[in-house]
């Protein structure tokens, strides 16, 4: 088993995440692209354990599993109330917190 | 106190066979101090108001104090066998001491304590080879603290003295107590005052068993504020408050010279409170006589105000307005006799300070023989009953004073003990009087008392000539050994310490006297008609049963010290009975100088007893035959002849009037050191204060107020300000420039974080 190919593919799914947090207005795409990311780390925790032989690997990404789920659900929680008040889920229209 | 109980025994005793008795005698002041503070916290909700307590544990520090003198004469008696051999045990039991407390080896303090003891112990080797007494105290103790190398020690000290007064505190106040619970029946600080008559007690205890110069200032101060606290128990009424704050600032004059001369002490002596240590390194002649003579006269100045010698007297007549019993307190075994006690336990600073040995007049005699007349004639003018004895007692503390002074150790305490007793029952006597015609003064109030209260009258006849020193009642034995203590006009042979023939004639003008204001007081209030109110009655059994014991003692006292030579034996050879006071209670010890010992003498015995009779004679004829056939004539009650001395000579009224202004000293301290205090040097001091040292701080604060406006303008304002306001300028520029990334978009923020982070891994790849 090769290492690099694990790599690679987080490094690609990283690099489409980034691409979506960064360009998409859609708020939901937006938290579907941060799914993108944690999982890229994800692949990567649990490909560095099973090279190195050890399970931390594995529980880590199950921590990162479970904060992602509390996180989707915040963040679903803000998009819902943002639809309610503003009638759009455009996260380029949310710029109320201007310097 | 406290840290005593917790004391691992570090026994430093000299002998092997130390009693338990004398080698635990803080037990005896612990149990009245334990009463007192049982008295304060729960006395009230007792079912006799905390009398009952106060009364167990003097009673039972009675019992222990009784236990304690048989243990010390045991003890004593058999270490004059027993001296070499239980020198050479002690050696090895301190080899072994030694080796236990090495960890406290490096503490120079421990050591100089130790060294102490081991001086001690060996001067009682060398003594023990030869005839004389060894060395017999039992010391305990134990650093309190230590500060800076010096040695705070604590402990006990059981000889001669302090048994003897262990005895005579917890006896005289156990009658106390138990007169008291009667005579100040129903009072409104009942419990109060059985919370500080503990107290009293128990400073006093502590007091004589102290081994260190600071215990004894500890004591000597609780026993100054005990009786502050008593004499102005009735405090509601001016005078007696105002009495007792003049108790309490007159001891403040002499306890300067106590803190003075106790300092000297630990100075000259190289920095040691022992007592022991003090007194032995005076006895050696280790401490200068320059050093000796001035500790001796700081000390002296204390002992005037504590023990009322002239002229520091004038607060003890006032501390009459205290409770009878307290008065008996004070002046047979608690506060007046501290000052006493103080000498004969430091004797030997006083012995070399003085010069005693072999001079014909110094300070201290010179003191207690003026205060023994002085005190005696002031007696003549008194109408309150009261204070009558107080003046005889501060005559009577001029006679211990003055023994002290020419030498005479052992007759000093000897009268201390002999007019413990026979004061306390002429005080008590007094209030037992008092109590039932509700009045102190015997002209006014009293006469023919007699009648009415038979046990009181012949308690206080036989006090009263125990007091005139008549044979063969205690007072004639402790007064014949202090006139021939004087040495004075030949008598009491070469053996005398000096030839103090002033002290031996003011000693028996003051005899002469002693007798006749008993005689005049004892008319005035037993003799003669009622001229009171009311139908006085006998009191009680509590306050009889009291007087009864007193007046024994009084009678029988005496014979505790009969002088060598007195039946049997001779005058160098004391044998029985003869001599067991000092035998037992003067310590022949290193630390206590090489007093002499005078030779009683018949003549001066017969001449004394004479001189002491003729003073009563006098006054018999005038109050008893001229005063009483007048009043009979008639048919009044007569206190003096109506056309007497005073009135038809004017050098008499003059003399009259002098003694009746107290010799003017109470206004010589009021009207001209505390008004010229309050006047003139007040209104000096105001001036200097307002115009020199104003002007100093004044002048002071205009400089600062000037620096200060220079300092604000140029550097608080210029430099400080300025760099705040610089960078509080500079922030907000930057903001001004960096709010502009602050768009609110949530897109160009992570744009920005992954930027960031892109950066920061690019940054990490080529440095790693």
């Amino acid at each position: 088993m090769l290492l690099n190919q694990f790599l690679l593919l987080a490094a690609a799914l990283f690099c489409i995440g980034v691409y979506g947090v960064l360009t998409r207005r859609n708020g939901v795409l937006v938290l579907m692209s941060v799914e993108l990311i944690l999982n890229a780390v994800n692949i990567n925790l649990v490909a560095f354990g099973a090279f190195h032989d050890n399970v931390l690997g594995d529980v880590f990404a199950v921590f990162v599993i479970a904060v992602a789920a509390a996180e989707v659900g915040v963040g679903l929680a803000m998009v819902l109330l943002m639809y309610r008040n503003r009638k759009s889920i455009d996260f380029t229209e949310v710029d109320m917190m201007k310097g | 106190m406290l840290s005593l109980l917790a004391v691992e025994a570090y026994d430093v005793s000299f002998t092997n066979d130390a009693n338990w008795f004398l080698e635990n005698v803080w037990i005896i002041p612990l149990l009245p101090a334990l009463s007192f503070v049982g008295i304060l916290f729960f006395g009230k909700r007792m079912p006799y108001k905390g009398a009952e307590l106060g009364i167990a544990a003097v009673g039972l520090a009675f019992i222990l104090a009784v236990l304690t003198n048989v243990a010390w004469m045991s003890h004593r008696d058999n270490y004059d066998g027993e001296a070499q051999r239980a020198v050479a045990v002690h050696h090895d039991d301190h080899a072994d001491d030694h080796a236990e407390d090495d960890h406290s080896d490096e503490n120079a303090a421990v050591l100089n304590v130790d060294g102490v003891d081991e001086a001690v112990v060996l001067t009682a080797a060398e003594e023990g080879g030869e005839e004389s007494h060894p060395a017999v105290a039992v010391l305990k103790g134990r650093e309190w603290l230590v500060n800076g190398g010096v040695s705070f020690l604590i402990g006990t000290i059981a000889d001669g003295p302090s048994v003897l007064m262990l005895f005579v505190v917890t006896a005289i106040s156990l009658l106390v107590h138990i007169y008291s619970t009667d005579y100040v029946a129903n009072d409104r600080r009942y419990t109060h005052y059985f919370a500080f008559l503990s107290l009293f007690s128990a400073s006093m205890l502590f007091f004589v068993i102290s081994r260190s110069t600071i215990q004894l200032i500890t004591a000597w101060e609780l026993v100054g504020v005990c009786s502050f606290a008593l004499i102005g128990h009735w405090w509601e009424e001016k005078p007696n408050s105002d009495a007792a704050l003049k108790a309490f600032l007159t001891n403040r004059v002499g306890d300067i010279g106590l803190l003075v001369g106790m300092i000297i002490l630990f100075f000259s002596a190289g920095g040691t409170f022992d007592i022991t240590t003090i007194n032995e390194m005076a006895v050696n002649g280790e401490i200068s006589d320059t050093a000796l003579m001035w500790a001796a006269i700081a000390l002296t100045a204390a002992v005037m105000s504590k023990s009322g010698q002239f002229i520091l007297h004038t607060w003890l007549p006032d501390a009459m307005a205290g409770p009878t019993p307290v008065s008996a307190l004070i002046h047979a075994a608690t506060m007046v006799v501290a000052g006493v006690f103080m000498i004969a336990r430091l004797y030997p600073v006083f012995y070399e300070g003085y010069d005693i040995a072999g001079s014909s007049i110094n300070g201290l005699a010179l003191i207690g023989a003026v205060t023994v007349v002085f005190g005696g004639l002031l007696a003549f003018v008194q109408d309150d009953i009261k204070k009558v004895l107080a003046y005889s007692t501060v005559s009577q503390l001029g006679y211990m004073v003055l023994a002290l002074g020419v030498g005479a150790w052992t007759a000093a305490l000897f009268h201390l003990f002999t007019h413990a007793f026979f004061k306390a029952g002429l005080f008590l006597g007094s209030g037992s009087v008092a109590h039932s015609v509700h009045s102190f003064d015997m002209k006014k109030d009293m006469g023919g008392m007699r009648k009415f209260m038979p046990t009181t009258f012949k308690t206080f006849i036989i006090c009263s000539i125990a007091l005139a020193g008549v044979f063969p009642t205690a007072g004639f034995w402790s007064k014949d050994e202090i006139l021939v203590g004087t040495g004075g006009l030949g008598v009491g042979a070469e053996k005398a310490n000096g030839n103090y023939n002033l002290m031996l004639i003011m000693g028996l003008v003051g005899a002469a006297l002693t007798g006749a204001y008993m005689t005049r007081a004892i008319y005035l209030t037993f003799f003669g008609e009622f001229r009171g109110h009311g139908e006085p009655h006998e009191s009680g059994k509590r306050i009889t049963v009291p007087l009864i014991i007193l007046s024994v003692f009084a009678a029988f006292a005496g014979f505790l010290n009969l002088p060598p030579g007195f039946l049997a034996g001779s005058a160098s050879e004391p044998t029985g009975w003869q001599e067991r006071f000092g035998h037992f209670f003067e310590p022949a010890a290193a630390y206590f100088p090489p007093i002499g010992h005078a030779v009683p003498s018949w003549g001066l015995a017969i001449v004394a007893s004479i001189v002491g009779l003729l003073g009563p004679a006098v006054a018999y004829w005038y109050y008893f035959i001229k005063v009483d056939n007048l009043a009979k004539e008639t048919g009044q009650s007569l206190t003096e002849l109506p056309d007497g001395l005073t009135t038809r000579n004017s050098l008499a009224n003059a003399g009259h009037q002098l003694l009746v202004n107290k010799y003017y000293l109470d206004h010589l301290y009021n009207d001209v050191i505390v008004a010229s205090v309050k006047g003139p040097i007040a209104k000096a001091a105001y001036w200097f204060n307002q115009h020199v040292i104003d002007e100093v701080v004044d002048t002071a604060g205009r400089t600062s107020v000037k620096a200060g406006n220079f300092v604000y303008n140029n550097i608080d304002q210029k430099v400080v300000d300025g760099a705040v306001n610089a960078s509080g300028y500079i922030s907000n520029q930057s903001g001004q420039e960096l709010r502009r990334m602050q768009t609110g978009k949530v897109q160009q923020y992570a744009a920005l974080l992954f930027a960031g982070a892109t950066i920061l891994a690019g940054v990490l790849i080529v440095l790693i």
